[in-house]
């Protein structure tokens, strides 16, 4: 197996704040994803396995630990760096998709594209960036569907676009936070077929959140994630 | 790039917003719209005013005028020769004059001018305003023979025309009254003055009778005229509006009438002088001030009856002396160097520009216009907070969105650029509508001001106010270009706090409600 670490997190702390009163959620994470795996993070609703995930994106900041990609320590880094490693590093997709209603599937997948280049550099590149997203878009069968907004979409159809929107920038991790949490055991077999399929052809790594199992078992590596008694002992299972 | 493409795209779906800068809208046209009217009612005054002012007048207190206008010019050259490009002295002299109606003395008070025809219309625009097309060319303080006013439909009968049938009614009137005399005995004339028939049949017949010890007894009114006098229009005419709710005037004398006028003679123990006049023109300069309150005759005339020559040296007086300057000559800079050579405390001179003169009635309009400036851009601040509010409600409806894009590597600037974009391109065509919308309503004004009329029975613009026919309108691009920027800058201004809302949004807050 190959040993590289993409993603690693050492004694991640975070607890939130009601009423004066401090609720802990992460009390030490220690995480690791290594590269061209899948690996899977299984927790009950409330175990603090968003705010990992949100953690491990760069979107709220722990309040002890390190995250380091790819060697590089993140959790601390400028705005900017991190606004750039969600953007060129990262590929997030959601439980409920969180695709723009305002744009169409195509739009909705050039966006990465469309917010880290200027104007005038994209408006030059449009047709390589137009070409990579079809590719995208017939990657996860929704070249059909370009032109439509999200809300003509299914659950389906919405998730594919945020799986090519996710890919479009050729990210190194897929954090996919309950990608199949909305929809039917179906389509949600669907789904994870698609992200196997990328894991498989592109050696794509994916960390994935979910609270069934079922899908964990599939995974390369599995973490569980106590609920109530939270993160001080990760229990590292070995599944496939 | 997303940015925009964020903006126009919510721009076509929230239509939310689109409400919200209607205000802009009405706000900049209504700014475009008083704008050009203001503009189009002080340029036309400017004109008017400047027209019948002109640059610079020099006028001298004292009764007798000033003596010898010629030297006075010569030093007046002297000082200030390179920048005058004309000059003409006049004898300006208060006055009342009488007009006959029914019998009756009508009385105005008036400026009598005695104006040099020769030069007088390089100083100001005199002979524009007068009615006879004859007289705009050249004035002549003559009577003409008809043909007053042709673009007037209603204006009277006058001129040599009307004197002659006149003086032709009057005179079988006379014989007729001699008859009547030979036949009852002379007990009636004394009360003729208060019998109703009468004023209603003769309108001048009392006045021949005033006045015949003024006048010498072979005076035939019918083939002369005593000195020629042009009245202003206002002086002689009262404006009503008939039962159509038509404006009419009603002239209490035409050019072929007499009148006459009073004023002080130029003695330090000064006497009045009663002379009659023949109206000769009327003038009509739109300006209301002037037109109820100015009467000119000739310079040379007006001189001789106020005994302003000096009988021993033949030496003139006039009390004015008017001076045009050349085009970009500086109005403060000659006043200045005029006041130095005659200073106030040696002679009873007062030196002004035109606009010092109207310095009043100018500083009014531009307070006006600053005025309604001021609460037509608040107008639009409060379309501001509209935008304000309306923008919270999109950033509170979009926090899902921004807090996709900020996961997606999107950067609080860039968020927050969105809705300043958002707001500047609301603004940009809310101001846009509202700049055609205005320029549309300015081209249109007189049929928009037809239309309400008809709609209300209201007269927007009375012509029994204003002297004007249609309301004067002009398209300043100076005042477009900063209307339009200061609409946008309170669009903008009223975006940054919603967006700087949107900026600071947690993205996790903002992705959370699952």
């Amino acid at each position: 197996m190959n040993s590289e670490i993409v993603l690693e997190a050492c004694q991640l702390k975070k607890s939130y704040h009601k009423d004066r009163i401090e609720v802990p959620v992460l009390r030490g994470v220690n995480l690791q994803v290594q590269r061209g795996l899948i690996t899977s993070l299984v927790g009950r609703s409330g175990s603090g396995k968003s705010t990992l995930m949100h953690l491990l994106a760069a979107l709220d900041y722990p309040d002890d630990g390190q995250i380091h990609f790819a060697g590089e320590r993140i959790d601390n880094a400028s705005r900017s760096r991190r606004d750039a490693y969600r953007n060129q590093n990262l590929g997030i997709i959601f439980q409920f998709y969180h695709l723009l209603p305002e744009l169409t599937a195509m739009e909705n997948v050039l966006a990465p594209l469309m917010i880290s280049q200027s104007v005038l550099h994209f408006f030059n590149h449009r047709k390589a960036a137009k070409r990579r997203a079809e590719e995208m878009l017939d990657r996860v069968g929704l070249l059909h569907r370009a032109t439509h907004k999200p809300s003509e979409m299914s659950g389906g159809e919405m998730q594919r676009a945020a799986i090519a929107r996710s890919l479009m920038a050729n990210p190194s991790l897929l954090l996919a936070d309950e990608p199949t949490g909305n929809l039917d055991t179906d389509t949600g077999q669907e789904i994870l077929s698609l992200l196997n399929t990328f894991n498989q052809d592109d050696g794509l790594t994916i960390l994935m959140i979910t609270h069934d199992d079922a899908i964990a078992k599939n995974s390369d590596t599995c973490y569980r994630m106590q609920d109530g008694e939270l993160n001080s002992e990760t229990a590292k299972l070995q599944v496939a | 790039m997303y940015r925009w493409l964020l903006c126009f795209r919510y721009l076509r779906t929230r239509y939310i917003a689109l409400a919200s800068i209607i205000s802009v809208t009405l706000g900049v046209a209504t700014l475009i719209v008083v704008n050009s009217v203001m503009a189009g009612f002080s340029a036309e005054m400017h004109e008017r005013l400047h027209g019948l002012a002109s640059d610079i007048l020099i006028e001298c207190h004292l009764s007798k005028g000033m003596p010898d206008p010629e030297a006075h010019i010569d030093q007046i050259m002297e000082v200030v020769g390179e920048d005058v490009a004309g000059h003409s002295a006049s004898v300006h002299v208060p006055a009342m004059l009488g007009i006959d109606f029914n019998g009756q003395l009508i009385t105005r008070h008036v400026n009598f001018v005695g104006l040099d025809a020769s030069t007088y219309d390089q100083v100001s625009q005199f002979g524009r305003y007068l009615l006879h097309p004859d007289n705009q060319k050249q004035v002549s303080f003559s009577l003409r023979d008809g043909g007053y006013a042709p673009g007037r439909k209603q204006f009277p009968t006058s001129g040599w025309d009307y004197r002659r049938a006149k003086a032709a009614y009057e005179k079988a009137l006379e014989e007729e009254r001699q008859k009547r005399n030979a036949v009852f005995g002379s007990q009636e004339k004394p009360v003729q003055g208060n019998q109703p028939s009468f004023q209603i049949a003769a309108p001048s017949e009392l006045f021949s009778e005033t006045t015949d010890c003024d006048v010498a007894q072979e005076f035939d009114p019918s083939v002369e005229q005593f000195p020629g006098i042009v009245l202003g229009i206002s002086t002689c005419t009262t404006r009503f509006r008939d039962a159509n709710n038509e404006v009419q005037d009603h002239y209490y004398c035409r050019p072929g009438d007499d009148v006459r006028m009073m004023f002080p003679n130029a003695s330090d123990n000064a006497k009045v002088i009663n002379q009659k006049f023949t109206v000769v023109d009327l003038y009509e300069s739109g300006m209301s001030e002037y037109d109820s309150t100015f009467a000119f005759c000739r310079l040379d005339q007006l001189q001789e009856f106020r005994g302003m020559i000096d009988p021993a040296s033949g030496v003139k007086s006039v009390t004015t002396i008017q001076l045009k300057l050349k085009e970009g000559a500086d109005l403060n800079a000659v006043r200045d160097a005029l006041r130095r050579r005659f200073p106030a405390d040696i002679y009873a001179y007062n030196i002004q520009t035109w606009r010092d003169m109207q310095g009043p009635l100018l500083a009014a309009v531009r307070l006006e216009t600053t005025i309604l400036n001021i609460l037509l851009f608040l107008i639009i601040a409060v379309a501001g907070f509209g935008i304000l509010a309306t923008f919270f409600m999109i950033v509170v409806e979009k926090t899902r969105d921004i807090g996709t894009l900020k996961a997606l590597g999107a950067s609080g600037k860039g968020v927050m650029s969105i809705f300043l974009s958002y707001g500047l391109l609301l603004g940009f065509v809310g101001s846009g509508a509202g700049l055609v919308g205005g320029l549309i309503f300015v081209q249109n004004i007189n049929e928009i001001a037809g239309v309400i009329e008809t709609i209300t029975g209201q007269e927007v613009f009375d012509p029994t106010v204003y002297y004007f026919n249609e309301i004067p309108t002009i398209i300043d691009p100076f005042t477009l270009t900063w209307v339009m920027l200061g609409a946008m800058g309170i669009a903008v201004i009223a975006s940054v706090l919603p967006a700087l809302r949107a900026a600071r949004m947690h993205p996790v807050n903002a992705l959370r409600f699952e």
